[in-house]
Order: structure tokens, then C-alpha cells, then sequence
């Protein structure tokens, strides 16, 4: 699958692929980081994730049209305040669906898989009653476009490079509320033993709740991010939720790092095999890999050594 | 359970919901519905074949596999390819670059048929891939699941990326398995047209008798110890484990047994419908079939037919009148069936319509004594307070008689 590249060439593909893998990357860990939240915490799995990123994607595209018709001189701006918008937006109704029907089915998580599935449905087809079913892009900030050129061969696109600094900084926040808070400790003590935890006066309810909504409010920023490399459509988010789940699944559910080290494995993977084989083939091999590790080795690559 | 005669047990309750089915089936809709209709709803039940084995597998044993498409698909596919070389005779396809080969080959540029196509030549070997197939994916993926112990929320994602897998698979490849359009065109089975009104319907009969041969093998298995250990399995995992049996096999039998259904649901959905396609195997595709076993109630396989027929029947009546609608109501079914009545239509029908029933027949007290237990434990209790660490199957749903 190497011939007839030289040596220099096959670098420079590796580092665009590379690249190319890393606005990827972000979109994973944006996404997965959310999830992984809400699924180490409560055990549930929340199929309308991807609909929780397209609806911060939406709010970015409205911010950018209100932004563009009555504060002009700001435009350079509104990511910042979309990026909070989305946040909140989405946090605020993760925390309304939390109420309405999460919090009824903690002990069963499979009907949990299947209510948040009947959620997406429903978001989709809002989005596409509202915003229609093509999709629509946001016009990037003038400071946001263009490219660093690195070497003659390999140039970084700027709106990549921005998504992946949010991104990581994102990932540092949840690392330092989750492991430095008082917030996080109440988290990893529920986490760890719910009944404990509850005993010594942890309100566990109000911290699922409050997790499901911090869950959804990171999706939020992720497509708010998402915006910045790609178009957004009603169907958008169903096309990255199972990548993410395999992200958080062989991250191992519980290890915030596992999460991120097995989301720039998955998406290297498949950029840097995208350039020699078609889209679909790479995906299949990357997916198939991941599957089988998984069969091996089903705790994932980080396990939180947890006794149930 | 299994009474002496067979005849007799027709007169048992569940005999009677047997034959109330089966008179609904092959008399009542056969004489209310055009050959057009008829078709549609013979392409409903190709589902409930799926919904049967979801049943068996979810239900009865906790294993939610959100990827019975896969399963569903490879059944179909195995009798599309046997029907495509079929129609692809090399008069027929004289004016391709190489004829003999399927249309889709051809446009694709491939010049021989591809080894993995070569045994569908064979009726019988098809007819044994059907099964087999699906069978065997099944049984790989279950024996490396459950002999790791991997269940629950993992094993649905697992399942799901698989579904993705052969989606993705399926498209890409499209030299080889038709791509997105999938193995369209198909013409006829051995000889037989299968286009033809009379030929739909004699498939809609053959479809009405494979499925009741599904739902006895089921009950079979259901009514069995078998069916008693995985039911035990999936209230209490461990203490089946700890009484000596080994809980991983029961679990590979029950998911190659859902795959074996799904399979032969794929099958015939390809001889009713004509085509098979990659957007009935995918991850939407495999979520859906998931509902039809849960509105159906997930513990009664009688109540997976019902369900995916209901599903289906409103589907198409929503698609004909109010597209935009339909993804309204299927989200609130899902949300619906969770929430508020996890038994669905069977656990309905037990709380609300088997009392009336009592009363009108005055059954006969061997009978009353029966049904009591059954109701007492198909009280809704879906927001019971429970302790919630441990084991999160253990409060659900009666796992008492469906």
C-alpha cells in the first residue's frame, strides 16, 4: 500500500493525514468527552448525543446569522459567545430531559438506550421542520480562515487548528472539575459507591442531574466547534454518535484519558488509512479493529478498576 | 405444560390466542386485502420474525442486540445473491461487457464473478447459508462476547457498530454486493416467477407458515427448562452461574437462535419484496426492530407479531399521509413503551383484557389459577423505588408467563 511513494512524501502524507486526523480527533473527544460523563457517571447511554451536538451546532448558526445582520462590527466575536450559548442551551435541556425521563429508568439502562433513541428521532425531525433539511454552514471569522504554512508539502488549516485548542482546553477543564472540584469528588464518589455515597449526604440525584446536564453542555460546545470545520444537517449528529460510542467504549467508560488516547487512536487511524484505501474501506478497518480489541479485551484500554 | 394431545392444547388459552392469530392471518387479511396490501403486510411479518427472536433474546434473556439487522441482512442478501445469478443468465445479460455476471458487476468493471458468489449457484446451499450465515456471525461474536462476560449496555454498542460495519461494508463495496442500491432486479426462484400477484401470495402463505414455525420452535424453547434458565439468567446472572450452569452457552444459544429467526425473516423478506438493500440492515434499520419486540411486550412472542405488524402498518400509514410526522410518533413510541408501559400491548392486554375475559367465559378454575399469578406480576410498577446500586434488570417486568 506504499509503493511508489519516496520516504519525504510518505512523511508529508503522514503529517497532512495526521492533521486531517486531529480536526477529527477533536470532534471525537469533543463528543466522546460528554458522553463518557454521563455514561461513567450514571451507566446510561445517550443515544440522542449527536442531536445534543447538532442542536449547539444550530445555535452557532443562529448566533452567526444575529451576529451578521445586527452586530457587524463584533462578528470576529460570536464564536466566543455561541460557544456559551450552545452550552447553556443544551445543558438546560439535558437537565429538563434528565427530569422528564432519564431519572425514571437509572436501573434500566438498556430501556434508557432505547428512550434517548426515541429522543433523537424527535430532535431530527424538529431540526428538519425548523431548519430544513439541507444543510447549513456558518461564515467563519475572517481571523479563522486561512493556513500556517509549515513546509512546502504540509500546510495547517487555521479553523482546524482553533477546534483543536478547544478542544484540549475543554478536555483540561473536565479533567480539573472532575478530579480537582468538590463538584468532581462528589461525582467519583457516586460513581464508586452510590449507596456510600448517598450515606455521608451526597445529594446522587442532584449530581446525575447535574452531570446529564453537563454532559449535554459540552455536546453543545462540540457543535458549536463542529461548525468551524463542517456543515451542519438535521442527520449530522446520527453520523458520529456510533464512532463515539466506540470512542468512549474502548477508552475504557470510566478513564477520562482512555477516552481521549482511544479517540486519537480511532481517528488516526482512520485518516491516515483514508489516503491509501477508499473512505468506507478505512472506516470498515478501523471500526472492525476496534471491534475486535474490544472482543479481546472488553473492560477497554483504560479500565477504572471499580469492585461492583 | 405440554398436554397429552396436541388437539387439546388448542383449547387451552394460549392454543386459542395461537389460533386467533392464525385466523387472522391466513383468513382474515388474505379475504379484506388486494394482493397489494396482502404483500405489504407479508413484508411486516418478514419482521416479526425478527421481533420473535428480539424476544427470545431480549426479553426472556436481557441481551438487548441492537444489530439483528446484520443478521436480518445476511439472510437477505444470501437469497438475493441466489436470485441475482438466477436472473443473471448469460442470455439475459448478453449485452454486458461479460455476460453471465450480474448488471451491477459489470457497470463495476469486474470481469468474473467473485469467488464468494460461486456456491449461490446451489439452491440448497443457499437455502442452508440463509441460516447458517447469520448463524455463524452470531455465534462468533456471541462466543466472544459472553465468554468474556460482556453484556448489557456493551454488548448493544458492540452489536450497533457491527450493523455499521456491514452497512459501510455493503456500500463500499459495490462491485461486489450491488452498493447502496443493493441486489435489485430479481426475477425468479427455480423458475418460478415471484413477481406475479398469484406468486406474492403464495409467498405471503409460506411467509404465515415459516413464522408459525418460528414462534413453536420459541415456544418450544420458552416453555422449556431452557427457557426457565435464561429468564433466571437475566434476573439474576450470577446465582444461575453459581448453580452450576454455565450461563455464557445459554446466552450464545439464545443470540444464534435470534440470528437463525432474523435470518430467515431476511430471506423471505427478499421473496416478497423483490430487492434487498443496505438501508434495512442498518443501524436505524436494526434500532427499529428493537420497538416492534418492545411495543409488542418483550416477553410474549405472539405480541412481537402483533407489534410488528402495528408498527410497520402505521409506518406506511404515516408515510402515505404525513411524512413529516412519522419520526414524531416513533420517537414517542420509543419514549412511550419505556416509560409507561414496558410490557407493551401483551402486558396491556394481560392487566386489562384477560379479566374480561375471565368473567365473559368463566374459564374453568384450573385456568383462573393460571392467569392470577400472571396479572399480579404485570402490574405496572415501572417507578417503584428501588435500591438502585446492584444489578439494574432486577426490579423489571415480570418474567412470568407471557
Amino acid at each position: 500500500m506504499f509503493d511508489g511513494y519516496t520516504s519525504s512524501e510518505l512523511m508529508s502524507i503522514f503529517a497532512m493525514q495526521g492533521f486531517a486526523g486531529l480536526s477529527l480527533f477533536s470532534v471525537f473527544v469533543l463528543m466522546a468527552l460528554g458522553l463518557a460523563i454521563i455514561f461513567g457517571q450514571m451507566g446510561v447511554i445517550n443515544m440522542a448525543h449527536g442531536e445534543f451536538m447538532i442542536l449547539g451546532a444550530y445555535t452557532t448558526y443562529l448566533t452567526s446569522g444575529f451576529f451578521q445582520s445586527y452586530l457587524p462590527s463584533l462578528f470576529g466575536g460570536y464564536f466566543f459567545v455561541a460557544m456559551v450559548l450552545a452550552f447553556l442551551i443544551c445543558a438546560a435541556l439535558g437537565a429538563f430531559v434528565e427530569w422528564l425521563m432519564i431519572r425514571r429508568l437509572y436501573h434500566r439502562p438498556l430501556d434508557t438506550l432505547l428512550a434517548t433513541w426515541g429522543l433523537s428521532l424527535i430532535m431530527q425531525q424538529a431540526y428538519r421542520s425548523i431548519f430544513g433539511a439541507r444543510e447549513v454552514g456558518v461564515d467563519l471569522p475572517e481571523w479563522m480562515m486561512g493556513a500556517i504554512q509549515v513546509t512546502d508539502l504540509v500546510e495547517l488549516p487555521i479553523n482546524g487548528l482553533f477546534v483543536m485548542i478547544i478542544a484540549l482546553s475543554i478536555a483540561v477543564g473536565v479533567y480539573f472539575l472532575m478530579y480537582r472540584s468538590g463538584y468532581g469528588k462528589k461525582v467519583r464518589a457516586v460513581v464508586q459507591n452510590r449507596p456510600m455515597a448517598e450515606a455521608v449526604g451526597i445529594n446522587s440525584a442532584g449530581i446525575d442531574r447535574a452531570t446529564f446536564a453537563l454532559g449535554c453542555g459540552i455536546a453543545g460546545v462540540a457543535g458549536a466547534a463542529f461548525t468551524m470545520i463542517g456543515s451542519t444537517g438535521p442527520s449530522s449528529g446520527q453520523a458520529y454518535i456510533v464512532d463515539t460510542f466506540l470512542v468512549v467504549v474502548f477508552g475504557g467508560a470510566q478513564s477520562l484519558i482512555g477516552t481521549i488516547v482511544s479517540a486519537f487512536g480511532i481517528s488516526q487511524a482512520q485518516s491516515t488509512m483514508e489516503f491509501f484505501l477508499s473512505g468506507s474501506m478505512a472506516k470498515v478497518l478501523t471500526l472492525l479493529v476496534v471491534v475486535g480489541i474490544l472482543m479481546l479485551r472488553p473492560e477497554g484500554l483504560m479500565a477504572l478498576k471499580v469492585r461492583r | 405444560m405440554k398436554s397429552s394431545s396436541p388437539l387439546k392444547w388448542f383449547a387451552t388459552r394460549e392454543g386459542l390466542y395461537f389460533v386467533a392469530l392464525a385466523v387472522l392471518l391466513v383468513v382474515l387479511l388474505p379475504l379484506a386485502l388486494d394482493p397489494f396490501r396482502l404483500n405489504m403486510v407479508g413484508k411486516y411479518l418478514t419482521y416479526a420474525f425478527v421481533a420473535i427472536g428480539l424476544v427470545m433474546c431480549w426479553g426472556k434473556a436481557g441481551i438487548l442486540s441492537l444489530g439483528q439487522g446484520v443478521f436480518f441482512g445476511l439472510g437477505g442478501y444470501c437469497m438475493a445473491m441466489f436470485l441475482k445469478l438466477e436472473a443473471s443468465t448469460p442470455e439475459a445479460t448478453a449485452i454486458q461487457s461479460t455476460p453471465g455476471i450480474p448488471d451491477f458487476m459489470d457497470w463495476n468493471q469486474l470481469t468474473e464473478l467473485p469467488w464468494f458468489w460461486e456456491p449461490f449457484h446451489s439452491f440448497s446451499f443457499t437455502l442452508l447459508a440463509v441460516i447458517g450465515v447469520p448463524v455463524l456471525l452470531a455465534f462468533v461474536i456471541g462466543f466472544a462476547m459472553f465468554t468474556r462476560r460482556v453484556g448489557g449496555v456493551y454488548f448493544a454498542i458492540i452489536t450497533q457498530a457491527i450493523a455499521a460495519i456491514l452497512t459501510i461494508l455493503i456500500i463500499g463495496q459495490q462491485g461486489y454486493t450491488g452498493g447502496v442500491n443493493g441486489i435489485t432486479d430479481l426475477q425468479t426462484l427455480n423458475g418460478w416467477d415471484i413477481r406475479t400477484d398469484e406468486a406474492r401470495t403464495i409467498l405471503y402463505f409460506v411467509c404465515v407458515g415459516m413464522l408459525f414455525l418460528c414462534l413453536f420452535v420459541a415456544r418450544l424453547v420458552q416453555n422449556r427448562k431452557l427457557g426457565r434458565i435464561l429468564v433466571a439468567m437475566n434476573a439474576q446472572e450470577n446465582r444461575v452461574r453459581f448453580s452450576g450452569y454455565d450461563v455464557a452457552a445459554f446466552k450464545i444459544f439464545v443470540f444464534c437462535l435470534a440470528a437463525a429467526f432474523a435470518g430467515v425473516g431476511g430471506a423471505m423478506f427478499t421473496l416478497i419484496v423483490g430487492f434487498m438493500s443496505p438501508s434495512f440492515i442498518g443501524i436505524v434499520a436494526s434500532i427499529e426492530m428493537v420497538i416492534f419486540c418492545a411495543l409488542g411486550g418483550r416477553l410474549s412472542i405472539l405480541g412481537a407479531v402483533y407489534g410488528a405488524l402495528l408498527v410497520n402498518a402505521a409506518k406506511s400509514g404515516f408515510s402515505e399521509s404525513f411524512p413529516e410526522l412519522w419520526p414524531f410518533a416513533m420517537g414517542a413510541l420509543f419514549i412511550g413503551v419505556v416509560l409507561a408501559f414496558p410490557n407493551g400491548l401483551a402486558g396491556l392486554y394481560q392487566t386489562y383484557v384477560m379479566p374480561l375475559e375471565d368473567k365473559i367465559f368463566k374459564r374453568n378454575k384450573g385456568a383462573q389459577l393460571e392467569a392470577k399469578p400472571a396479572e399480579k406480576a404485570a402490574e405496572p410498577k415501572p417507578t417503584a423505588e428501588k435500591t438502585p446500586d446492584y444489578d439494574p434488570m432486577i426490579d423489571s417486568y415480570s418474567p412470568e408467563k407471557s
